[in-house]
């Protein structure tokens, strides 16, 4: 009997869920907002399924409206990707340790 | 590139961006791995673009969408205040929101291309996955929309609620479950705008009754949606990359939901049913006769410190609303040439996002090594000469622990009041955004300091 990829999805889907568990615990309070900035640009990898909805289609035909929500979409996730991790770079940039006594 | 391969590399950026979060548990790895989830989106998005190839021209537009989108998302990054930080958070997550509902939607119409049959004959679970992606989508849209509207200041941050508002929700969504079955049963178009329509709504109408205060559960949630959105079009594309970090953003939004409940000790349903802070403004205009107050300042506030030996600061809300995290590292520094011993008491729900001061105080070059967290501090109050409030206020109310009647009782609170003297920078005697009334004001040995925060602390640097 054959198993259905779903139940492989499905087996990745609750495993991650698990890793995020423990991973996000051990995530120090102090960087609470970088996770959430982070996260927020990491969720933006839907743009992949953007690209495909975009790109798709026969070339005399690519400007179909399916391929235009997918242009939109890219547009959105691409705001996200480079806002969402330029911003995450610029305050983790700031938390620095005690300087030496003076 | 055969599609064993494209899943690999997928499956090597879902790594990555575990190593991305997993890096953030110290600041010293969380650089590296900021860089470890550009690299993993880096790999996603070009093995993606290599593996649709072949229409040159598309591909000149994919650039110059990517750009556009690049540039504005960059642009804000740079130019955004750290202060504004919780509303830029609220309105990334509108975006995924309305990526995910593009991506639903551009699925939905052309399902050929993701291999999940024609139209009007996808497949259930297609189905199922992606009008469940739409839908969540659909809400993290409008209700992180809201949510921004209401940290900017744009829409009161009061509660809004109207009789029936629970039972409407519940039809609302009871519907949404009806619909999306409809759906699954006869595959007509009308049924798949309608529940997108029907999610635009759900997601305004779960976020107007959740007061300002709440704010830092209602972000937190809304993170954790979009991620659960991701997933659900992870599933649609069978995509692994996707599924995992949905996975991974989904727990993480709920981790952090969780803690900031717990730092106001009430559950999540109590925070979503929402409508705090409305009823109590009454009772509390009631009972503020005119208590006696012992008024100071900034040179009896400047005195004070000078001549302890140890001093707390505890930042809050209204620490960033002044802006006045420069002068206050200004003053620390000052202090500490006078030989004080400085440190800063976070307390979980302070600020309008988790970690929302944590962010300020580094920008204003404190060192994160003098800031802890409530657990890690709160004994020390008992051994300290001044606590130096800032902008705080329900986060400090002995109330928390005293008055079972109290709506904050509870709650677990910074133990300000142990310290031999409290300084307590506020605009008035208000109340704060839970609409009660500090019994910290009228303490013998409270100061309190009335003027904007960024101002009095000026002023103290003056007087040092």
């Amino acid at each position: 009997m054959e198993i259905d990829p779903f139940i492989f999805r499905l087996s990745i889907f609750i495993l991650s869920i698990f890793v995020g568990y423990y991973v996000v615990w051990s995530v120090t309070p102090s960087l609470h907002t970088p996770l959430m900035s982070v996260t927020n640009a990491i969720s933006s990898v839907i743009i992949v399924g953007a690209i495909i909805a975009a790109l798709s289609g026969e070339s005399e035909k690519i400007f179909e409206i399916s391929n235009l929500f997918g242009y939109a979409a890219i547009i959105l996730a691409a705001v996200n990707i480079f806002g969402g991790f330029l911003v995450t770079q610029r305050m983790l940039a700031m938390y620095k340790k005690k300087k030496d006594k003076k | 590139m055969s599609a064993n391969l494209l899943a690999f590399f997928y499956l090597i950026s879902g790594v990555l961006f575990i190593l991305a979060l997993r890096g953030l548990s110290s600041p010293e790895t969380s650089r590296q791995g900021n860089f470890y989830g550009v690299v993993g989106m880096a790999l996603a998005i070009g093995v993606t673009i290599i593996s649709v190839g072949g229409l040159s021209y598309s591909f000149i537009y994919l650039i110059v969408v990517l750009l556009i989108g690049g540039s504005i998302g960059a642009f804000i990054a740079f130019k955004i205040p750290m202060t504004a930080m919780p509303e830029l958070v609220a309105g990334f997550h509108s975006l995924v929101g309305l990526a995910a509902v593009f991506v639903a939607i551009s699925a939905y119409l052309n399902p050929v291309v993701f291999n999940l049959g024609t139209p009007g004959d996808i497949k259930i679970a297609s189905l199922i996955e992606m009008s469940l992606g739409a839908a969540i989508g659909a809400i993290t849209f409008t209700g992180s929309i809201i949510a921004f509207l209401k940290l900017r200041g744009l829409m009161s941050g009061s509660p809004i609620t109207f009789p029936g508002q629970h039972f409407l929700n519940l039809i609302l969504g009871i519907s949404l479950i009806g619909l999306i079955t409809y759906l699954c049963i006869n595959q007509l178009d009308s049924l798949f705008w309608t529940i997108i329509l029907i999610s635009f709504l759900v997601g305004v109408l779960i976020i107007i009754p959740i007061g300002g205060a709440d704010m830092p559960v209602v972000i937190s949630m809304l993170n954790s949606y979009s991620g659960w959105a991701a997933a659900g079009i992870g599933f649609t594309l069978e995509n692994t990359a996707l599924i995992i970090t949905g996975a991974l953003v989904g727990s993480s939004g709920a981790i952090l939901s969780y803690i900031m409940c717990k730092g106001m000790n009430r559950s999540f349903f109590n925070v979503i049913l929402g409508g705090w802070g409305a009823t109590e403004e009454q009772s509390s205009s009631l009972s503020k006769e005119q208590k006696p107050v012992k008024n100071g300042n900034a040179d009896d506030a400047a005195f004070l410190m000078k001549n302890a030996s140890s001093v707390i600061i505890v930042p809050g809300y209204g620490m960033a609303v002044a802006q006045a995290q420069h002068a206050l590292r200004e003053m620390v520094d000052a202090l500490k040439k006078n030989g004080v011993k400085v440190t800063y008491a976070i307390h979980p729900v302070a600020g309008r996002m988790p970690g929302h001061m944590n962010v300020l105080l580094a920008e204003a070059n404190v060192p994160y090594d003098e800031v802890y967290e409530l657990e890690e501090i709160n004994n020390d109050f008992a051994n300290c000469d001044v606590a130096y409030v800032i902008g705080a206020n329900d986060v400090t109310n002995p109330v928390a622990k005293t008055d079972p009647q109290s709506p904050i009782y509870g709650m677990p609170i910074l133990d300000v009041e142990k310290s031999k003297s409290v300084l307590f920078v506020k605009r008035s005697l208000s109340p704060g955004y839970a609409g009660i009334d500090n019994d910290l004001f009228y303490r013998d040995n409270t100061l309190m300091l009335f003027a904007d925060a960024k101002k009095m602390t000026e002023d103290i640097i003056k007087n040092l």
